[in-house]
This record gives C-alpha cells, sequence and structure tokens, in this order.
C-alpha cells in the first residue's frame, strides 16, 4: 500500500547526504524525482510497513490503502518522539482515536 | 541512486573487502550472529552484507507485538517442553529435535538481552513476568526492535548497507565469502571471509499473493517481499543439501490486508468463525485440539470453510470491550501499523463486526517452519564454512524472533570453531569475474534489446506456482501431474530469464536478481512436494493424489541436493531422530 508524498512538503531532506525515506525503506522504493521531491517506485510494490512515514522529519508522506482494498478518507498519522510513539487514526466515518506509549525503555 | 549508471562491464568498478566472518543479511539472526562474535572475540574482523539498511530491514522492519518463544522457567518450563510443543505443532514431527532443543536452551538470554538494550516488554500486574498471551509468546511494544537490533550489530561489526549478495565464492569445496553488488553505488562488492553466515530471511514471493491481481497492492504478505531466498539460492547452486521445503508456511491472515491473526486469536480469545455463525475449530476440529490445533490445521482450518461453502470465515472479536479493543490496536500499531488504517479505511469496529480472515499465500521461511539448508550443531551447512541462521537454517520450525537471534549466536559460535581450525582462504579469481559479468548483464543488453522485465518475469513465475504448485488459489493442493507441469515451465523460465531479462537501472538490477532466486527456489520447493507422497501439513503441505498421511514411508526428512555441474536435483530422505521423549 503505497505511501502518498505531500510533494508541497517535502524538501528532498535538504542537506542531508540522503534523504531519509530513501535511507529507510526495507524495499529501496523511495527515491528523488528531478525536482528533488521524493516518490516510491514501483508504487505498487510498497509492503505498508510505514517505515518511511515514520522517518520523515517533516510529515510529508501519508501511507494509504489502495481504493480497491479500503475506502477513501481514512488516515493514520504516526509522530516519533525519543521515546514514546503517538499515532492518530481516523476512519471514514470520521472518528478519531489517539494511541500514546513507550516504544524504548532507555531515554538516551 | 548513482547519477551516472555504468554503461559497459570495464566501467564497473570492484570493491574488495577481507574479514574474518562474512554475515550476509543483517536482520534478526544477522544482528545478534555479529553481537556474539563481538562477544567471544572482539579481535574478530566481522562485515555485514546487508541489501537494505539494517535500521529497518527484513521481517522486523514495522516491528513487533509479541516474541513468540520466551521460555517460563518460573512455573517449572523447560527447553524440552518448548520442543514437545514445537514438535506437536508440526503434527508430532519430523522435527530436529536436536537443533530444536539447543535453541531453545539459548533463547532466553536474548529476550532478556533484547529488553536491557531498551525493548519494552509488557508486564502483568503483578509486575514480576512478562505477560503471556499464549503459552510461551510475550507481550511486547515493539516498534523499535530492529533499531535496537541494529545499535547493537553496528557497535558489533562493520555494516555494508545496500549491498545485494548474489553468489557465494569458493574456496575448492570451502566457502570463502559472497559477493554482490551496491544497488545505491553500481559497484561490485566481493568480501573474502574465512567463514560466512548466511541469514538472508525467508522466500516470499515465490507463489502469489491472491491481493496482487487487480490492486495497487502487489507485495501485500505476510512476510517481508524484499526478502525473496537468495540465501537459499546461493547455496543450492553450490550443491548446499536443502531439508523439508515442501514444508511451506500458510497462515490464516486477516483478509485482503495480510494482516495478524493470532494476535487477536490467541491474545484475546477471538474464535473463528465461518459465514454461519459456527465457532470451526471447536466443532469441525475439537479431536485435533479445536482452538489449540496445530499451527497448520489453524492455518488450513478456513480455508476449508471457504471450499465446502461456509466462507466467508471470521474471528470473532466482537466480545472486547473498548480498552482491550484499543490493547488489541495497539498491538497492531506494533507489528503491522497499516492494518488499523485498514480497518479504519473499511469502517471496522472489531468491538462491534468480525474481523475477516482467509489463507495466506506460501511462503519458504525456517523460521516458522522446517524449510531450509540442512545444518549440523554448529549451523554450518553442508558446504564447508558456510553456516545459516534463522529463516534460513532447516528443519528446525517455530524459531520466531528469540529462535532466531539464538541461532545467530549458535552459527557464530561454530563459525569461529571453524576459522581456528581451518585458517585463510584462497580464491580463484576467474570466479569473480564471471561472476561480476552475470550479475550486471541485464543492464547492458542495450537500448533496442526486445527483452523482458523482472515483472513480467515475476508475476508468471508467481501465477505458475500459484496454481500448479499448491497456491491460494487452489487451497493449497497440488498433484504429481500438477507439479510436473510446473516444473517444466520452471525450466523455461530459468532459460528465457537468463536470455532476455533487462533491467533500465540498479534497482531494476535488484529485481532481475530477485527472480533469479526465486525461480531457484521454486524448482527445489516443487522437486520437495513431489517427494512427499502424502499429505503430513495439510495446508503447508497437501497433496491431493496421496490425502493421507503415511507414517511408514514418509516419517522423515525429504532432502534436495543440486548438482552445481548437471543442474540435476537429487531428492533423498533422512530419518527422523525422537531425541525429547
Ligand atoms: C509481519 C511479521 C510479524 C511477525 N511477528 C512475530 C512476532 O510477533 N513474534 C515473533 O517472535 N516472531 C514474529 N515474526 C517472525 C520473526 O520476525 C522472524 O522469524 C525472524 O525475525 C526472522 O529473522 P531472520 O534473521 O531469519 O530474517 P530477517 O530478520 O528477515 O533478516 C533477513 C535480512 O537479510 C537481508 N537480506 C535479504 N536478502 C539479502 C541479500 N540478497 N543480500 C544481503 N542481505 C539480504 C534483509 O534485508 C534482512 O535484513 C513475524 C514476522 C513477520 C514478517
Ligand atoms: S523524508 Fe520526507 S522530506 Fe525527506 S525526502 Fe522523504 S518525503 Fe521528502
Ligand atoms: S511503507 Fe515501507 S515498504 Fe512502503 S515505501 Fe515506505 S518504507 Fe518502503
Amino acid at each position: 500500500m503505497p505511501p502518498k508524498v505531500d510533494w508541497e512538503k517535502c524538501d528532498g531532506c535538504k542537506g542531508k547526504d540522503e534523504p531519509l525515506c530513501e535511507q529507510i525503506c526495507p524495499g529501496n522504493l523511495m527515491t528523488l524525482n528531478e525536482n528533488n521531491k521524493a516518490f516510491c517506485r514501483p508504487y505498487r510494490h510498497c509492503w505498508d510497513c510505514m517505515s518511511c512515514t515514520k522517518v520523515c522529519p517533516v510529515g510529508a508522506i501519508e501511507t494509504r490503502i489502495p481504493f480497491q482494498i479500503g475506502y477513501h478518507g481514512a488516515k493514520l498519522i504516526p509522530m516519533m518522539g525519543t521515546d514514546t510513539i503517538t499515532w492518530t487514526c481516523q476512519d471514514i466515518h470520521g472518528n478519531v482515536t489517539r494511541f500514546r506509549y513507550k516504544n524504548r525503555t532507555d531515554e538516551d | 541512486m548513482a547519477k551516472e549508471l555504468p554503461k559497459s562491464l570495464d566501467q564497473v568498478e570492484t570493491k574488495t573487502v577481507e574479514c574474518d566472518l562474512l554475515i550476509v543479511g543483517g536482520g534478526n539472526a544477522g544482528c545478534f550472529a555479529a553481537y556474539e562474535a563481538k562477544q567471544v572475540n572482539p579481535d574478530l574482523n566481522v562485515v555485514i552484507m546487508e541489501k537494505a539498511n539494517i535500521k529497518r530491514s527484513g521481517a522486523c522492519a514495522a516491528g513487533m507485538d509479541a516474541l513468540n518463544t520466551y521460555i517460563p522457567t518460573w512455573d517449572g518450563k523447560t527447553p524440552e517442553d518448548l520442543v514437545r510443543w514445537s514438535r506437536e505443532q508440526v503434527g508430532g514431527g519430523p522435527i530436529r529435535e536436536d537443533l530444536a532443543l539447543s535453541n531453545a536452551q539459548e533463547l532466553n538470554q536474548c529476550v532478556e538481552e533484547l529488553e536491557e538494550w531498551g525493548l519494552p516488554i509488557i508486564y502483568d500486574e503483578d509486575e514480576e513476568h512478562p505477560h503471556y498471551r499464549g503459552s510461551w509468546d510475550i507481550s511486547i511494544h515493539g516498534e523499535q526492535l530492529k533499531p535496537i537490533m541494529a545499535e547493537k550489530a553496528m557497535d558489533s561489526a562493520e555494516v555494508y548497507n545496500r549491498i545485494v549478495a548474489t553468489a557465494l565464492i569458493m574456496d575448492g569445496e570451502r566457502c570463502a565469502g559472497a559477493m554482490g553488488f551496491g544497488v545505491r553505488d553500481g559497484k561490485f562488492y566481493v568480501f573474502k571471509a574465512k567463514a560466512t553466515i548466511v541469514s538472508t530471511g525467508g522466500a516470499c514471493g515465490i507463489y502469489k499473493s491472491y491481493t496482487s491481481d487487480g490492486t495497487a497492492s502487489h507485495h501485500q504478505t505476510w512476510m517481508c517481499p524484499f526478502n525473496v531466498g537468495t540465501g537459499y539460492a546461493m547455496g543450492l547452486r553450490k550443491g548446499a543439501e536443502f531439508t523439508s521445503m515442501e514444508q511451506r508456511w500458510v497462515a490464516a491472515r486477516t483478509k485482503d490486508y495480510c494482516g495478524p491473526v493470532d494476535t487477536v486469536s490467541v491474545g484475546y480469545k477471538a474464535k473463528m468463525m465461518n459465514a454461519k455463525g459456527e465457532y470451526f475449530l471447536n466443532e469441525r476440529y475439537a479431536h485435533l485440539g479445536g482452538d489449540k490445533a496445530p499451527r497448520y490445521i489453524r492455518a488450513n482450518a478456513p480455508m476449508e470453510e471457504w471450499r465446502e461453502g461456509r466462507g466467508p470465515t471470521y474471528v470473532d472479536s466482537t466480545h472486547l470491550d473498548e480498552e482491550q479493543c484499543k490493547n488489541m490496536l495497539t498491538d497492531y500499531l506494533n507489528e503491522r501499523p497499516s492494518f488499523v488504517l485498514y480497518l479504519a479505511a473499511n469502517g471496522i469496529d472489531p468491538t462491534e463486526q468480525p474481523v475477516e480472515v482467509y489463507g495466506s499465500d506460501p511462503y519458504i521461511v525456517g523460521g516458522h517452519t522446517g524449510s531450509g539448508y540442512w545444518v549440523d550443531m554448529e549451523r554450518m551447512t553442508t558446504v564447508p564454512g558456510l553456516f545459516a541462521a534463522g529463516e534460513t537454517a532447516g528443519g528446525n520450525p517455530n524459531k520466531f524472533v528469540g529462535g532466531c537471534a539464538a541461532e545467530g549466536k549458535l552459527a557464530t559460535r561454530g563459525a569461529i570453531k571453524f576459522i581456528e581450525a581451518n585458517g585463510d582462504v584462497n580464491i580463484d579469481e576467474s570466479q569473480v569475474e564471471a561472476e561480476k559479468a552475470r550479475v550486471f548483464k541485464p543492464l547492458f543488453r542495450g537500448k533496442d534489446f526486445d527483452g523482458l522485465t523482472p515483472e513480467e518475469i515475476k508475476e508468471r513465475l508467481q501465477r505458475l506456482m500459484d496454481e500448479y504448485a499448491g497456491g491460494t488459489s487452489q487451497f493449497y493442493r497440488c498433484n504429481e501431474e500438477q507439479l510436473d507441469y510446473a516444473l517444466k515451465h520452471i525450466k523455461l523460465l530459468q532459460e528465457q530469464s537468463g536470455e532476455y531479462i533487462t533491467a533500465s537501472d540498479l534497482h531494476e538490477l535488484m529485481h532481475a536478481h530477485e527472480v533469479f532466486d526465486r525461480i531457484d527456489v521454486a524448482e527445489i520447493v516443487c522437486h520437495h512436494l513431489k517427494g512427499r507422497k502424502e499429505t503430513r501439513w495439510s495446508g503447508w503441505q497437501t497433496r491431493s493424489d496421496y490425502p493421507e498421511r503415511d507414517d511408514e514411508n514418509f516419517n522423515c526428512f525429504v532432502e534436495t541436493r543440486k548438482n552445481p555441474e548437471t543442474g540435476e536435483i537429487e531428492v533423498f530422505t533422512r530419518p527422523y531422530e525422537r531425541i525429547v521423549d
């Protein structure tokens, strides 16, 4: 299920040697186009592991369920803290749920 | 991505790295293998060759919600008990009890190390012991599991990320390292090593996933679709022996989105239910254990309901209250986060509506079932100097996170002994040049070449395996004639892929090699399925022409070995030895 990149927000990880989404994807799927905006190639090869979505420093990536298996309008947004993660989920009826918990026990 | 692609073979730079111990695949087993090397001998020069980035690679990339094997010793449980349980999961055998026992003796310590390194383990209210969701599996908030393991591996070894292994290097009969290419820098890499551990995970995408047609989700698979069986393929091309490749791992997963079912069925006591509202495990499979029946039975049962006209099938989660449901969704977020998005995108509230389940596509994964290299107690394969750990090592199912970690350590200890006894390697460089030419060939066919894309060939292979070698569309069944048909076409796929495959960039070159590897693994899978002329693990292995279990002839391991010179595949058996009472 392919990530959708908001090209208004994506700055190509300016100043970094390697864009973070490109660095992290276990399938080598994320890369930059000629305008230095990230995209997923090929679109349907994504494993929906959400590693790219979690790592993007500007929140430009949204994981989407393709319409063939899920209706339009749902969202799942992760926010990474140093030792916690917060997820915000919105279903197709507009109900919002939030999940927040520790994902690391060491605090450095 | 390298901005300029090389235009011919002589423009491809070769980089040679020498080390004592090479680990191919820095996943769960590979990270622990590296960590152990540092503990045993800090002076050892250890290198990890990793296809992705070690921080988020392989099966654990998204995280985990449980560690499936941790022995509650305070309850009087022993490693032998775990082996007995594992044996039950494969219907009483065959299973390599020697390997299983040594893993079981090692794995608790690995789990405790993970906790020390910062992995949050969930404790019961009394705070004394971890929370068990079943008999052996403990709950974790494992979103960071892979980065935590990777940090230890990076402290212990030199990690080369984004290097795709393609072949082993040989010093006569002995493995002397591995070769591959940089999917970012376009270089050819030669890693010479005194011992090599292959821990590249299992093989996904040998079979078609049923969501791959007609959706934008070609990789809606449970196993990591970027682990394609390269570790097996590299060894089989050098004549290594393989065991139990017919024992494929198939699981009941949530439908359309291949998400976890044990989380809800075991962890939250939700029962599987058919369209008629019957809890079919307890009603139809009570004599085999009902809800606690072995894994292969629980995997196959919903598909039997569908086949007999009682689908759709569900896990009935409607008994959950809001808080339990939130805990369950948290588990999902730790393991397959986008399943929560799938539920939201279908407007499913599991407290009000059961969650639909269906059978997954089959995988070859020796951390789950028995498929993989035949190894000795040191985890050395039949190729001297080549060790296997995790999903790549066969004969010993139900390893999961703790067992794969334990096996990484055991393989390292075996490899270190081997290095001490055998010393340096000598390499005939002609094999390096030949492999380099093979690796880059698809990139240099020229613009006007009338070739085939890796994707086309992969899809043909996946459909072939699905329809003729017992995939999901066939309810996992196959017979002798279907398998012969599959093998005939695998030969054609081998020929045509070698002759016509083209790649337009390094990413596609990686796909080209993934296709070669998948085809070679598929070939031995078919030979194994042909070799077991009985039905022992319905779903995992179903022969429609031999529907009964035949203990007299088949309570043994089915083995294959490919002759590297002739390409002939020899099929034979090895006896099952019962060690634990
Ligand atoms: C979605 C999912 C959920 C699971 N849930 C649980 C659970 O809750 N509890 C549990 O105990 N177990 C669980 N498991 C099982 C467990 O994760 C695996 O059994 C175990 O992690 C496998 O370890 P491994 O080291 O063999 O493979 P992996 O960890 O997959 O490592 C393989 C490594 O090899 C690399 N690689 C592959 N090909 C090449 C190549 N050609 N060259 C170089 N490197 C390569 C990969 O990038 C990867 O880093 C789950 C598995 C999956 C997929
Ligand atoms: S991580 Fe985010 S900002 Fe960086 S390149 Fe990717 S999408 Fe753009
Ligand atoms: S979700 Fe995972 S597989 Fe998909 S593009 Fe992002 S990192 Fe890659």
